[in-house]
């Protein structure tokens, strides 16, 4: 019986799909992302802090943008890579997909949570009051209770395989769902302001701001990535801590 | 493959024509007779929201105009919350005696049986509520042209919530905490229905047609029930097994 394969480059990618070489390769691959988030962060918000100009309407406070809006983003995007290995682990059984998912659960709450705070933080000086039920803020807090109720239900279930798969389910119902939420939430009330960055029309600030907030969404990424990472190497060993090759790997570095 | 021929399957006896709706008709029957025979769990789910209903005057303070205002959302909330509360025992009692197993093993197909007992709960726990929300509503001083969009609204409304509820109920079958874990997963999924629903009776308040907020509703149900059995018939899956 031959194994699936996938080749690009010379190398069979699916290799790592087993939790055993991707545990080494995640470990080699954590420093880079995780100086690339230092540095990027940095910068970030060394252009955001020092060099864009101040806005004409909102002074200092818009620059909370640098943070929040980086946040708002990857919020929603970590909730569906989330769904897409959840996705991947339901068809194609593979173990290290669901403990992807569940790795990248706790960085997108953080994520979501950090939205909502400086949102909050935002919104005070800006709009005069801490929260407002508009429809962004309704379903990012709606959200934060979707990545909570991922967790909750996978720390619920004792049993490894049914905890994933369960998840999994409950991934990809939510993920058909947010637009949904969104939606009629967006229906419903809105009162935040448009976005003022979109891929089809040019951007409404300055080339600084932007230049910042780039800089500081891919910081976002850098370190979702190093702490995905981080934390699904944990998960693989816990899984797998019956195995010889963890056994000779904690053996090796006590 | 092929099966022994002396080892004979129910999956090799081809369905009969229509047999798909025989078992969503059994299934619902089964169902209502169980409900039937402990009418005191039905009453439960009732009085549980005509409790919350009332207890939302004695917080607020019997202002009329306040009670107007806010009735449409507080007959919707809690009619969620008693959806969903019913939800706990939708499988339970099936998982606890094993009629749960052999409708995984059964050759009829899982989502047409988790359909039917998806609206068997509907029947018993969310159809009440839409002959009593209407009553309720009086207590909140609701103007009588808009009884008729409440009921319509929970017609409406209640089955998306028992589809969706019942994906959150094969998850958490036989989980310890599965109540309190319920309501975390299945709230959340419930607010389209919430503001839509609600929405409705604003719009109707308002002067305006409520006929968009209705059809909106209606679009949900026929997403959920065209896409919410497979779901559910996953999870049961992954539970069970």
């Amino acid at each position: 019986m031959s194994q699936p394969t996938l080749v690009i480059g010379n190398i069979n990618w699916f290799r790592y799909a087993s939790p055993q070489t991707f545990y080494p390769l995640a470990g080699a691959m954590i420093p880079w992302f995780a100086w690339a988030a230092a540095v990027l962060c940095v910068a970030g918000l060394y252009v955001g802090f020092f060099v864009a100009p101040t806005d004409q309407q909102q002074g200092e406070a818009y620059r909370i943008i640098f943070i929040h809006v980086p946040a708002a983003w990857m919020s929603m995007f970590i909730y569906v890579v989330m769904a897409f290995w959840a996705g991947v682990g339901l068809t194609f059984n593979t173990r290290l997909s669901h403990m992807m998912a569940t790795a990248l659960a706790p960085t997108g709450a953080l994520f979501t949570f950090v939205a909502l705070w400086t949102g909050a933080l935002w919104g005070k000086p800006t709009w005069g009051t801490w929260w407002v039920w508009d429809a962004r803020l309704t379903s990012e807090l709606i959200l934060l209770f979707l990545y909570f109720g991922f967790t909750a239900l996978q720390a619920a279930i004792d049993e490894p395989r049914r905890a994933d798969r369960a998840g999994a389910v409950l991934a990809l119902v939510g993920v058909v769902n947010i637009p949904i939420i969104y939606y009629s939430v967006k229906w419903w009330n809105t009162l935040h302001q448009g976005a003022s960055v979109s891929l089809t029309s040019a951007p409404t600030m300055a080339a600084t701001m932007l230049a910042g907030m780039l800089l500081m969404a891919l910081a976002a990424w850098m370190y979702s990535i190093a702490a995905a990472l981080h934390r699904v190497r944990s998960i693989i060993l816990e899984r797998e801590r019956g195995t010889d090759w963890v056994a000779q790997d904690l053996e090796v570095r006590p | 493959m092929s099966i022994a021929p002396t080892t004979p399957s129910l999956r090799d006896t081809p369905p009969r024509a229509g047999g798909e709706f025989s078992v969503l008709r059994t299934v619902i029957q089964r169902d209502l007779l169980l409900a039937l025979r402990r009418r005191s769990d039905l009453a439960t789910v009732l009085l549980f929201f005509i409790i919350v209903v009332s207890l939302f005057p004695l917080g607020v303070g019997p202002e009329p105009n306040l009670l107007r205002a806010i009735a449409p959302g507080v007959i919707w909330v809690a009619a969620l919350l008693s959806c969903m509360l019913a939800l706990a025992r939708l499988f339970a009692a099936d998982f606890a005696d094993g009629t749960l197993e052999q409708m995984l093993l059964s050759p009829a197909p899982l989502g047409v049986i988790v359909a039917g007992k998806a609206a068997a709960h509907w029947l018993t726990s969310g159809l009440p509520l839409v002959a009593i929300g209407p009553v309720l509503a009086l207590q909140f001083d609701l103007h009588q042209s808009l009884l008729g969009v409440l009921a319509l609204s929970l017609l409406i409304g209640t089955p998306v919530l028992s589809l969706i509820g019942a994906i959150g109920a094969a998850l958490t079958l036989g989980l310890r905490g599965g109540g309190v874990l319920l309501a975390l997963l299945v709230l959340p999924l419930y607010v389209p229905v919430l503001v839509i629903g609600a929405g409705a009776l604003d719009a109707a308040a308002a002067g305006l047609n409520a006929l968009p907020h209705l059809l909106l509703l209606a679009a949900l149900l026929v997403l959920a029930a065209a896409f919410t059995p497979w779901a559910i018939a996953a999870a049961l899956r992954i539970s069970v097994e």
